[in-house]
C-alpha cells in the first residue's frame, strides 16, 4: 500500500492529533516509516507535552538508524520531562517550502496538548498542513460519535486549526480481534457522518491482517501498522 | 460499561471507584497519576458526584476525613511525595475510625526523586503511613483489570473494616494501557454507616466522630478493638497469586508491575530447567506470610525482586522464620530489570543450589 496515494495531497505535512491514549504515537511512528520507505525526506516531530512515559522519544534510535530526521522535547524521558517546545521546531516550515520531497510530521498530545500547535497555527494554516484526528471507539471517554465529536472540537479550539480527517485505530491492544474492530464500525461512522469527515483509513495492527478481515463492512481504506510502543516486559 | 475498554491503569481506578459507588474524589496534581483526577473531574460530574482539586495534598486528605465522616464512598490520589504529605491525615482517617481509599502510583524517591515508575514506598505503606499503632489495607495491583478490582476490593474492606485502604500502584502501572472489564460485582453485604456524622434530624443520638482521647485506657482500649478488626482482616482479606509453587526450588517473591517481569523471566528459566516458582503477594498487608511459610517446606531458596533496595525482604524472613535463604535482585530510582536481568540472577541462584 503506497500511503502518500491515500491523502488527498500530497503528504507533505500532516499532524497527528486525538484523544488522549488514542494511539497517535504509534500512528505517527507508522505514517513516518512508510513514507519514509517511500523515498521522502520524513521528520518526526514530538510535540506531546502531556505524556512523560510513553512518547515517540522511545523510539529515537530506530528513527535515526532508517534516516528520519526527529525533534523531541529538550530532556524527553528524563525526571526534567517538563512542557518544553525545541526551537528546532522552527527550521522545519522554510524546509518544507524550499523541498517539495520533505514530509513533517507532528505528533501531538492528547485532548488540551493540542494548545502547543496553537504556537504555530499560522506556519501551518499557510503551508497547507492535513490534520488527522486518530480516535479509538475502545477509549471509555470517546466511546460514542459525541464524545468523539465534543473531543474532536476541542482539540480545534486548543489548536485554532480545522481537522481534515479521521483515522480509526480503534483496537484493545494485543487482545484485538477481527470483531472486535468490525464491532467499532458503526460509532466510527457515526462520528464521521457527524463531524463531517471522511474516514482516511482504518487501522489493523500486528499480528492481525488486512486479510484476517471480511471484503465489505470496511468502507474505508484498511492500513495494516506495526506496534512501536515500549514492551515493559 | 459492559464491554471491554482500552485502559490506562490510572483511568481504570478512576472508573473503577465511580462504579463501586465513589461520588466524592479529592486530588491535587502530581505525575504518574495525574490521569486519575483528570479522569474524575470528566466523568464525576456525569454521574452526579463531585471531584475536587484541593489547594494540596494535606487540604486534600482533610476533605477526605470530611467526607468520610459523612458516611460517602471517598477516594484520592497521589505520587509518593504527595501521599508522605498525606500521612498526618491518613493518622487522623485511621484515629476515627473512618472508611477512605487512598492510592499511591508510585515514583522514584527519596524526596521530589523522579517521575519514573518505583516500588520505594513498601515500608511506608505496609509499616508506617503516619503515626500511632496502626495498618492500612495495602493491596498490590499487577495489571490494568487489576488497577479496576482491587479498587473495588479496596472501598469494600475499607467500609467492612472502617479502615483507610491503599491502593499501592507504580508509574507503569499507572500509565500502561491494556483492556479492562468493568462487569463489577456489588456488594450487597456491607454494614449500615449507622456511625456516620450525617445529619439525625432530632430522631437518634448524635454521632461524634473523633481521634482525641482524654483517658489514656479508653485510647488502649479503642486501639485494642481496631487491632480485633486487623485480626479479622487477615483472616478473610489476605490475597496471593501463586505460580509453580509445587515443585520449585526457587520460589520468587514479588509484587505489582515486578511480578510480570518475574513471571516472563520465570517462563524463561522453566524453558532452561530451572524449577522456579512465583509467589505474588496482592495484598501487602495483611501480608501472605502463611503461603510462604508452607512453600518454605519444599523450596530451597526464596528470591524477593522489588523497585526498590529489598524492603520487602524482611517481611519473607518473618514469614519463614528463616527457615531457608532469602536473597534480593532489584533496580530502583524509577530503573526498571529486564526479564533477561532476573533470569541471569535466578541462573546464579540455580548454580549455587546445584554445587
Amino acid at each position: 500500500m503506497q500511503i502518500s496515494s491515500y491523502f488527498p495531497c500530497p503528504p507533505r505535512l500532516l499532524i497527528v492529533a486525538g484523544h488522549f491514549g488514542a494511539g497517535k504515537t504509534n500512528v505517527a511512528l507508522n505514517l513516518a516509516y512508510m513514507l519514509k520507505a517511500e523515498g521522502r525526506e520524513v521528520t518526526l516531530i514530538d510535540l506531546d507535552i502531556v505524556n512523560p512515559y510513553f512518547r515517540a522519544a522511545d523510539a529515537e534510535n530506530a528513527l535515526r538508524a532508517v534516516g528520519i530526521q526527529y525533534i523531541n522535547p529538550p530532556f524527553a524521558n528524563t525526571n526534567v520531562d517538563i512542557p518544553v517546545l525545541s526551537a528546532d521546531i522552527q527550521r522545519v516550515f522554510p524546509m518544507l517550502e524550499q523541498n517539495p520531497n520533505a514530509s513533517v510530521i507532528f505528533d501531538v498530545g492528547g485532548d488540551n496538548g493540542a494548545v502547543a500547535l496553537g504556537r504555530y497555527h499560522v506556519e501551518l494554516t499557510r503551508l497547507g498542513a492535513y490534520m488527522l484526528c486518530v480516535e479509538n471507539a475502545y477509549r471509555p471517554l470517546t466511546d460514542s460519535p459525541e464524545a468523539m465529536l465534543e473531543n474532536l472540537r476541542e482539540i480545534e479550539a486548543y489548536s485554532r486549526l480545522r481537522c481534515n480527517a479521521i483515522v480509526n485505530n480503534s483496537n484493545l491492544g494485543e487482545e484485538t480481534s477481527a470483531a472486535d474492530l468490525l464491532d467499532a464500525l458503526p460509532t466510527m461512522e457515526a462520528f464521521s457522518a457527524l463531524a463531517g469527515l471522511p474516514i482516511l483509513f482504518t487501522t489493523v495492527c500486528a499480528p492481525l491482517r488486512e486479510t484476517d478481515l471480511p471484503h465489505g463492512p470496511i468502507k474505508s481504506p484498511v492500513w495494516e501498522i506495526q506496534n512501536y510502543t515500549r514492551k515493559l516486559f | 460499561m459492559g464491554h471491554k475498554v482500552l485502559m490506562k491503569g490510572n483511568e481504570a481506578i478512576a472508573e473503577a471507584a465511580i462504579q463501586n459507588g465513589c461520588l466524592h474524589f479529592f486530588g491535587y496534581p502530581i505525575t504518574p497519576q495525574t490521569e486519575i483526577s483528570e479522569y474524575m473531574a470528566k466523568r464525576m460530574p456525569k454521574v452526579g458526584g463531585l471531584c475536587l482539586q484541593a489547594e494540596s495534598e494535606v487540604a486534600a486528605i482533610n476533605m477526605v476525613m470530611g467526607a468520610a465522616a459523612a458516611g460517602s464512598r471517598v477516594m484520592t490520589s497521589s505520587s509518593s511525595p504527595g501521599v508522605s504529605l498525606k500521612s498526618e491525615g491518613i493518622s487522623y482517617i485511621v484515629g476515627c475510625d473512618l472508611p477512605c481509599v487512598i492510592v499511591n502510583v508510585q515514583r522514584g524517591g527519596p524526596g521530589l526523586g523522579g517521575i519514573q515508575p518505583s516500588q520505594a514506598d513498601y515500608y511506608q505503606s505496609t509499616k508506617a503511613n503516619g503515626h500511632g499503632d496502626l495498618h492500612l489495607f495495602v493491596v498490590a495491583p499487577a495489571s490494568v483489570q487489576e488497577m479496576a478490582t482491587l479498587t473495588g476490593v479496596a472501598f469494600d474492606v475499607a467500609d467492612k473494616y472502617r479502615t483507610p485502604a491503599l491502593i499501592l500502584a507504580d508509574g507503569a502501572l499507572g500509565q500502561m494501557m491494556e483492556p479492562v472489564d468493568f462487569d463489577v460485582e456489588k456488594k450487597t453485604d456491607l454494614p449500615e454507616k449507622s456511625w456516620a456524622a450525617n445529619g439525625h434530624g432530632g430522631k437518634r443520638k448524635k454521632n461524634i466522630i473523633n481521634s482525641l482521647f482524654m483517658d489514656p485506657v479508653d485510647l488502649e482500649n479503642s486501639i485494642k478493638e481496631r487491632f480485633e478488626r486487623y485480626a479479622a482482616m487477615a483472616e478473610n482479606e489476605t490475597r496471593w497469586e501463586e505460580l509453580m509453587v509445587e515443585d520449585a526450588d526457587i520460589v520468587m517473591v514479588a509484587y505489582g508491575i515486578t511480578s510480570r517481569i518475574c513471571k516472563t523471566a520465570i517462563n524463561a528459566a522453566r524453558a532452561k530447567g530451572i524449577k522456579v516458582g512465583l509467589i505474588r503477594p496482592i495484598t501487602l498487608w495483611p501480608f501472605p506470610a502463611a503461603a510462604l511459610k508452607k512453600a518454605a517446606e519444599t523450596a530451597k531458596h526464596f528470591m524477593v525482586c522489588e523497585l526498590n533496595m529489598g524492603q520487602m525482604v524482611d517481611d519473607v524472613k518473618v514469614a519463614i522464620d528463616c527457615a531457608r535463604p532469602v536473597s534480593f535482585y532489584g533496580r530502583t530510582g524509577g530503573v526498571m530489570p529486564s526479564s533477561e536481568e532476573v533470569l541471569a540472577e535466578i541462573e546464579k541462584i540455580a548454580g549455587g543450589l546445584a554445587k
